[in-house]
């Protein structure tokens, strides 16, 4: 029986010529990743290994992004204990402000995660570097110290969903309302436990961007990790930004899946997920009268440099709407970067919107845009769970940066071409 | 091994930021996050909950975040197990990685209401419902799992095969 791209790399990394769904492996690892909130629990339980070594100081990732620059003491405390450890052990990749971007942009723009890898990191939506060929997936802490320790972990090999994508999407749909649909479609468990396998000739159609963006909510639908065969494009980004080699693996023609579907791209609509659930989905044009209060744009969903591209493009010579407050956060320094030397900046701050430093921040209700009881926020982060922005009685609603750009200048949930 | 106590019952997709809310994230202190353990979909329960009690959810308690901090403040607040129709997976691994014992039974998540004084043998995986005298076979955890649990959490089961 022919095995799926996941299974192949799985197999190749805990050094068997097969695997089958279900069997349990110890794999090496490539990688392992800790953010400024995982990493001191994972510090912690280091402190109960018998020994005090890290197996790799090149293949751990320590990136401060979640409550930096710091939001209060506690956090200060948090990134103290990362950036000591850190310097104990001489880790390589170790990113502080200055040099920090949102993990999941920041490490393929850095050339540290490459197609064929096995990574681990603490942090749900590590699922981001299957666009590049490669098997990743979130953990917790204490995987992430005995990856740290060990450099190996243990998985249960997947079996997988497979995602047949066909046509060109319209100017206005990106890989943001191709995940919504997808979650729309199969729930948020609908993935649970499984690979999300993407393939077929609608992937050329879709930039690096709005891969790493589909590839990153695969978690949203309870998926282990999401991929992507390695094509001319991938191979591209990876020589531009990695002097690491990489391995490509492709999925057996005769590999089983435990679903199929096709999804025509040029048949999507710019699509909303409604509060409370990412599964919520509405094409915008169903959405009715929706008013909001808070427009982010940002996040390792949509912090690339073509979300802010796109949403430039909506916010040129417009305003945003009094009352409305739009906040746009760049992903990592380079975007950030190579945004004002393309003059994004400068649309954003004088269409009323705001710029910040890369952070994680209102994604997950950190700092930088909390809402109050009663508000609105349209969003092009990952989850709309209830608090998750801040007061239990605020609103999510997520969306593609086009979609939020153009709701910042109407004040209620807009379609761009409105 | 025997947990036993009241059941706190809850719905589908009880996610990791309303088991413990990211505006406590910058603390990882066992103690401090139980004070917070799901205050977004039950305020009442830090009020309420006792050593040895046991939350029963629907289908796919713990989604979202891959934050450990979710089941060490289930943990730390005294919760003996955590039975649901499914878990999500991040979740899953790390409450197994903190061992803190959590079981799939889909009956038994029907069958167990709030309020109930429920009896889990871990040993044999049976779930027994006292309050309504009903019984349900929770499904064992795989041999592989089973030596992490027993290690009390992966370090030590780590630390013991070296």
């Amino acid at each position: 029986m022919g095995m799926t791209m996941t299974q192949k790399i799985l197999a190749a990394a805990a050094g068997l010529s097969e695997v089958k769904a279900g069997q349990l492996i110890e794999a090496k690892l490539d990688l392992v990743l800790g953010n400024d909130i995982t990493s001191p629990v994972a510090i912690h339980e280091m402190d109960k290994f018998t020994t005090d070594e890290v197996f790799h100081k090149d293949k751990i990732a320590l990136v401060m992004d979640h409550f930096v620059p710091n939001k209060d003491i506690k956090s200060a405390q948090h990134c103290k204990c990362v950036r000591e450890f850190a310097c104990k052990h001489d880790i390589t990749n170790f990113f502080d402000v200055g040099e920090m971007g949102i993990e999941h942009a920041l490490l393929p723009e850095k050339g540290l995660t490459v197609a064929g890898d096995v990574i681990i990191g603490a942090d749900s939506h590590t699922c981001t570097y299957g666009a590049l060929g490669a098997f990743s997936t979130g953990v917790g802490s204490t995987d992430m110290a005995a990856g740290m320790a060990t450099g190996k972990a243990w998985f249960k090999v997947p079996s997988a969903i497979k995602f047949n994508l066909v046509g060109k999407p319209s100017k206005w749909v990106s890989g943001k309302d191709v995940i919504l649909h997808i979650i729309g479609m199969i729930g948020v468990d609908g993935a649970l436990y499984k690979s999300m396998e993407f393939v077929g000739e609608g992937i050329k159609n879709l930039s690096m961007d709005d891969r790493f963006t589909i590839a990153n909510m695969a978690i949203e639908a309870g998926g282990k990790n999401g991929i992507f065969p390695v094509d001319e494009l991938a191979e591209s980004y990876m020589k531009e930004h990695s002097a690491r080699s990489y391995k490509i693996y492709q999925a057996d023609e005769d590999a089983e899946y435990d679903e199929e579907y096709t999804i025509d791209l040029s048949s999507l609509k710019p699509t909303v997920a409604f509060p409370h659930l990412p599964e919520n989905t509405k094409t915008v044009d169903q959405a009715g009268e929706v008013k909001i209060d808070q427009v982010v744009i940002g996040s390792c969903t949509n912090g690339h440099l073509d979300d802010l591209r796109i949403a430039a493009e909506v916010l040129k010579d417009k305003k945003v709407a009094k009352g409305i407050r739009c906040i746009v956060i760049p992903a990592t320094q380079q975007i950030y970067l190579q945004a004002m030397e393309e003059g994004l900046l400068k649309i954003f701050i004088e269409s009323g919107a705001i710029v910040s430093t890369p952070t994680c921040g209102p994604c997950l209700g950190g700092y930088m845009g909390i809402l109050a009881e009663g508000e609105r926020c349209i969003s092009t982060t990952n989850r709309n769970f209830v608090g998750r922005m801040g007061h239990v009685e605020s609103e999510i609603y997520l969306a593609s940066p086009a979609v939020a750009a153009a709701s910042a200048i109407t004040g209620k949930i807009s379609a761009p071409e409105e | 091994m025997k947990a036993s106590g009241t059941v706190f019952k809850y719905g589908d997709n009880v996610d990791t930021d309303v088991i413990i809310p990211a505006r406590y994230l910058n603390s990882s202190d066992p103690k401090e996050l139980a004070t917070h353990c799901m205050e977004d979909i039950d305020k009442e329960f830090v009020n309420q909950v006792k050593p040895g009690d046991l939350i029963v959810a629907d289908k796919n308690f713990g989604c979202g975040s891959s934050r450990e901090h979710a089941p060490i403040a289930i943990k730390a607040a005294g919760v003996s197990c955590v039975i649901a129709e499914t878990f999500a997976r991040i979740f899953y691994r790390n409450a197994i990685n903190i061992g803190l014992p959590i079981i799939e039974c889909p009956e038994a998540a029907k069958g167990i209401a709030q309020g109930d004084e429920v009896e889990v043998d871990f040993d044999s995986g049976v779930i027994t419902n006292k309050t309504k005298g009903t019984k349900f076979q929770g499904q064992a955890f795989p041999e592989f799992m089973q030596k992490i649990i027993k290690s009390e959490g992966l370090i030590n089961y780590i630390n013991q095969k070296q």
